[in-house]
């Protein structure tokens, strides 16, 4: 099997006191997404933070695409580049056009011309039909489509590994779709992909792998089918069961 | 695929009854870490020092700089001279205390009329916005000059010829308007729905300024606001034109006297010495009231 795109080694991390993540280890192969599952503070946003940089762990190492990103000497910008992220909060610039806010990262991080800057991203609004809102501001957008862009604006620089931090959680129930049909796509075309999510149903259609954490630790790790219908632990039971009364399974 | 075999990175960091102990690779980044925090603070250090350095050397060897240290680092005329300077100083110290009291007091006033709605509060609204734009568009030094010397030329009985008096009150009509425009933005920033969310709690127009939108808009400006303390500070400064002895004032008999001026270093120096620490808290209230937004913003 080839090198693993993402691999996290027994990382912790804590605030002060308080430890949010304890001994966590999982591997993401090539074109696969691996699926967090969990109760709100169960570590999950913190988990993809550290990924992205954007917190420091305590212990533990992370290596993405073979090269430990948690080195002292680790260049956090090159990093960042192999990395998209979207965030629940769609973190859209409210002063930039769509077309603008796609293009600004592979032209000033990348290089790119604007022609060709431009040429890409209206590539990615025509396939996730998103082509007529190009030159709109986001505030002209719905959630729903708000979020889309930011997907396609994490995607636009080519990114090795995509991070999804609860991207629907802030959608109304009839937009979610659209929002996961997108990630579904993206799944499809062979992106590798490490999200969290309050969708069990998504979850099960999209993820290579589930992991169940709980107050910061991986309890239950397995394929969709294992850990969403035949799950082994009491808390994993006990969480799903609580979501399936919510109404998301 | 999955999740790693414990075995591939050797003994886990948990062995010790439950007790978290850092392991050995995150001991060898600790210490890497410290040592690129050390080699960092040398650079600064040494980087400083061949700036600043070379700057004062520029200095110290230029050709003037004998005439122009005996005629403004002359110290010990500087010493001798300080205790009227500190004395003088001690009217501007007044003078910002009074001053500010006021220029809160007028300023909230006017900027909650600027943002009033109500209708009849039209006049009022009309003459905050007309006071606003011409004392926020005059220099303060005309403004001084001509109440400092306008007023008494009116000789109407019963109303004041003290300089000191007038310069006060010229100082607070400009801040005045200069503070009720950053408290207006201030509130201007609170988002309508939080106002809307308190009126539809049952809280009246005033409460939900009160208890709501005051509050956020406050925490908002307090940096802007401690600016503006700080530039009020100096600009006391500026009453000396009417011939109050404040410490300008004082380094101003000082330096006419001798035809040296060292009084005038001395008081930039005794300003300093109360602007710089107040400017240091200043950015260390915006950097918190930042690190606060910031807070709440990310989940």
């Amino acid at each position: 099997m080839s090198q693993p795109v993402l691999e996290v080694k027994q990382v912790r991390k804590s605030y002060g006191s308080e430890v949010v993540l304890e001994d966590i280890s999982f591997s993401v192969p090539v074109h696969t997404a691996t699926v967090f599952i969990g109760s709100s503070g169960s570590g999950k946003s913190t988990l993809l933070r550290c990924i992205n940089l954007l917190d420091q762990i305590d212990d533990g190492s992370i290596v993405l695409d073979g090269e430990d990103i948690t080195a002292v000497d680790a260049d956090v910008d090159k990093v960042r580049r192999k990395l998209g992220i979207v965030f629940q909060s769609f973190n859209l610039f409210p002063h930039m056009k769509v077309i603008d806010n796609i293009t600004l990262a592979p032209m000033k991080v990348q290089g790119i011309s604007k022609e060709l800057a431009r040429e890409n991203a209206y590539k990615l609004l025509d396939r996730f039909g998103l082509h007529d809102k190009a030159e709109n501001y986001p505030d002209r957008l719905s959630g729903g489509q708000q979020q889309r862009v930011a997907i396609i604006r994490s995607i636009a620089v080519a990114p090795r590994l995509l991070l999804l931090d609860e991207i629907t959680s802030a959608l109304d129930p009839v937009l979610v779709n659209e929002v996961l049909s997108t990630v579904r796509d993206l799944k499809i075309e062979g992106m590798t992909m490490v999200l969290a999510t309050h969708e069990m149903g998504f979850a099960k259609q999209v993820a290579d792998e589930v992991c169940f954490l709980h107050q910061g630790k991986i309890l239950e790790w397995g394929t969709p089918a294992q850990i969403l219908e035949a799950p082994q632990q009491a808390e994993t039971k006990e969480f799903l069961k609580r979501v399936h009364e919510a109404g998301r399974l | 695929m999955g999740r790693p075999s414990e075995s591939h990175f050797g003994a886990a960091p948990y062995d010790f009854g439950g007790k978290w102990v850092p392991s050995e690779l995150e001991i060898t980044r600790r210490a890497a870490r410290k040592a690129r925090n050390i080699r960092n603070s040398i650079i600064a250090v040494v980087s400083s020092i061949v700036v600043i350095g070379g700057l004062a050397l520029i200095a110290v060897t230029s050709p003037g700089w004998k005439s122009l240290s005996d005629t403004f680092f002359a110290w010990a005329y500087g010493v001798e001279v300080l205790p009227k300077i500190i004395l003088g100083f001690g009217t501007n110290v007044t003078l910002t205390l009074i001053a500010s009291t006021c220029v809160a007091i007028l300023g909230l006033s006017i900027a909650l009329i600027r943002t009033s709605r109500s209708p009849a509060l039209a006049p009022f609204r009309i003459l905050a916005t007309l006071y606003v734009d011409i004392f926020r568009g005059i220099p303060m030094l005309l403004v001084i000059l001509l109440i400092g010397f306008g007023i008494p030329a009116l000789r109407i009985q019963g109303l004041t010829n003290n300089v000191l008096v007038l310069g006060t009150i010229a100082v607070i009509i400009t801040y005045t308007a200069y503070v009720a425009e950053v408290i207006r933005s201030g509130i201007l920033t609170i988002h309508p729905s939080q106002r809307a969310a308190a009126r539809s709690l049952g809280l009246s127009h005033f409460q939900s300024l009160r208890y709501v939108v005051l509050p956020q808009a406050f925490r908002r400006v307090t940096p802007p606001l401690l600016n503006d303390l700080v530039a009020l500070i100096k600009d006391t400064g500026l009453v000396s034109i009417l011939g109050v002895t404040d410490a300008v004032r004082a380094a101003q008999i000082a330096s006419s006297r001798s035809f040296n001026y060292t009084p005038y270093v001395m008081a930039a120096i005794i300003f300093l010495l109360v602007t710089i620490p107040l400017t240091r808290f200043t950015d260390r209230t915006l950097r918190r009231s930042i690190e606060r937004q910031n807070a709440t913003g990310v989940a």
